[in-house]
């Protein structure tokens, strides 16, 4: 090697020890920042090692990518909280666009003298991109509503679908043998893009935060097959570490749902979802005003709440914290309970509470605040629904049955907000408010916890 | 199989096992911003855009390496100003204004 090369490996060996501090410095809020500021510095290193490197005739094009790249970039950063899910969705399909263009011009460069291991490295690395960018592309689009959020089904989805990437399979295997075929290439690219496409239709909106934690940890299998393609330590570390990531999210996400992989891939919740709608019958509920709820909830000493996705879409949250504020002033102990699938990535529901300005040590997880709920006086749900369903823990017919839920039955008494009687997400008709001790408030989130926070005796009036 | 292939493939398998380990401590509370982060340095993806599209021993390789770089870039300055931006909103009870 020549001194440039040292040099160059050793901006990469520095990179690499900066990324996985990066990620071990996520560990707690507080160190998360000087996470963010490694791993920046990792990048810079790598990037400013990458444009010293000798075989680089031109620069121009660089130049121009990295402007643009930076043009596309800054919006991509810059938008709102809850357009976080289709942003990241959109970030693994260009993540995995790039990984794939490197593969496929890498290919065809090597081609006809392709070594057995680098093909099929390359097979792997551009069916895994393919595939991830056209599946994330429609699972941006189903985040963003563009596309239809509910599942679409038809008879042999399954089969189909698994042909296409079979099909794709062997052909990559058969140009493992027979490099020199590149017309076959692009056969194989275009096969698992169109997989990518349909393997998303059929999954539907509460399934995303499982399907965005696997497309991410496709997209970084992906890019470490680029790197043993390129022979680069640095990208099989980073693809490694984002592949793991995405693994253990995913897994995470299926659990709180009680599902497997296999069962959210191949959409059996769709088929439930339609048996269990029609189930549904008139049973009596009590409600309650604002004027009610805001005397409950002043007297009580301990409250906790209960936020979904519905919260954020009515922008319930800055009134949420007035609420916390007016009755952590009246010395009520307030607490969050946050189910790991609330909103639509795993920890969205953190993200956007915390943009609310509640303070973080106040958001607990499933497993830390369920012991809680015996001795709560108000639990008080905004907008979530089949993560507080008893039936998930003893109907044994239920859709949903097994699935960890907030045991906010558990509660001395229940405050639910909700616009009507009508079903949740799934369809699934919720017990919970039936219960003797559960009120029902219903109105919009956001107008019914400024109502609360207006009414609270003693509370200061905005 | 040559010396390399092993060495990668060893290297692949310790930081799936460090990739596990850390980010199995990764507190729940960040697990959005910990997709933004990763999604950030697998970005990385970069340094083999920049290469291609640099030695340009194909148009074909100095186009789709230059568009790589675009969408690339795109993740680095993407993932990096919203992962920051998520950050700075998580306060603890004492740090509130």
């Amino acid at each position: 090697m020549i001194r440039s090369e040292y040099l160059i490996e050793l901006a990469y060996l520095v990179a690499t020890a900066l990324f996985i501090l990066a990620l071990k410095w996520m560990s707690s809020p507080s160190t998360a920042r000087r996470g963010v500021r490694a791993g920046e510095l990792g990048m810079v290193l790598a990037i400013v090692g990458t444009l010293l490197h000798q075989g680089i005739a031109d620069y121009r094009w660089i130049a121009i990518a990295l402007v643009l790249g930076t043009i596309i970039g800054v919006p991509l950063g810059m938008v709102r909280m809850t357009a976080v899910p289709q942003r990241t969705a959109l970030s693994h399909a260009f993540g995995a666009l790039c990984v794939t263009l490197v593969g496929t011009a890498e290919y065809y460069l090597q081609a006809p003298q392709v070594p057995r291991f680098t093909m099929a490295v390359l097979g792997l690395e551009v069916i895994l991109g393919s595939l991830t960018f056209t599946g994330s592309l429609m699972a941006a689009g189903k985040l963003q509503e563009l596309l239809p959020q509910r599942p679409i089904t038809y008879k042999r989805q399954n089969l189909v679908n698994l042909g296409f990437l079979a099909l794709a399979i062997v052909l990559a295997a058969y140009l493992v043998v027979n490099p020199g075929q590149t017309w076959l290439f692009p056969v194989i690219v275009v096969i698992a893009l169109v997989f990518g496409v349909l393997m998303i239709i059929p999954i539907g909106g509460a399934d995303m935060p499982t399907v965005i934690s696997l497309l991410n940890s496709y997209a970084g299998l992906s890019a470490a097959a680029m790197g043993f393609v390129l022979n680069s330590k640095l990208l099989i570390i980073a693809g490694a570490l984002d592949g793991a990531s995405g693994l253990i999210l995913s897994v995470n996400m299926s659990k709180a749902m009680n599902r497997s992989f296999t069962n959210v891939l191949f959409g059996a919740f769709g088929q439930k979802q339609a048996e269990a709608a029609g189930t549904q019958q008139a049973r009596p509920v009590r409600s309650a005003t604002a004027d009610e709820a805001a005397a409950i909830l002043a007297a009580a000493s301990t409250v906790v709440i209960v936020p979904g996705y519905g919260m954020a879409v009515a922008q319930a949250q800055h009134k949420v914290r007035e609420l916390f504020d007016a009755l952590t002033r009246k010395g009520v102990d307030v607490k969050f309970a946050i189910h790991p699938v609330a909103g639509r990535m795993p920890g969205h529901m953190n993200v956007l509470l915390a943009e609310a300005d509640i303070p973080y040590d106040h958001l607990l997880g499933m497993e830390d605040i369920n012991s809680d709920f015996p001795q709560t006086d108000v639990a008080l749900v905004i907008g979530a629904n089949d993560v507080t369903n008893p039936a998930a823990r003893n109907d044994t017919s239920s859709p949903i049955y097994g699935m960890p839920i907030l045991d906010v039955d558990k509660a001395r008494t229940v405050m639910v907000i909700k616009r009507g009687m009508s079903p949740g997400f799934a369809g699934i008709d919720n017990p919970l408010y039936y219960l003797d001790k559960t009120l029902m408030l219903f109105g919009d989130a956001r107008a019914f916890v400024g109502a609360i926070v207006r009414e609270l005796p003693g509370g200061d009036h905005h | 199989m040559n010396i390399d292939i092993m060495t990668s493939l060893y290297v692949f398998m310790l930081a799936a096992f460090i990739g596990f380990e850390v980010i199995r401590r990764v507190s729940p509370l960040l697990h959005t911003p910990l997709m933004s982060l990763t999604n950030a340095l697998d970005a990385i993806a970069i340094v083999g855009a920049i290469i291609l599209a640099g030695e340009g021993k194909s148009t074909l390789a100095i186009v789709f390496g230059t568009i790589a770089i675009v969408a690339a870039m795109s993740n680095v300055v993407g993932g990096f100003v919203i992962t920051d931006r998520m950050l700075r909103m998580f306060k603890a009870s004492g740090a509130r204004k």
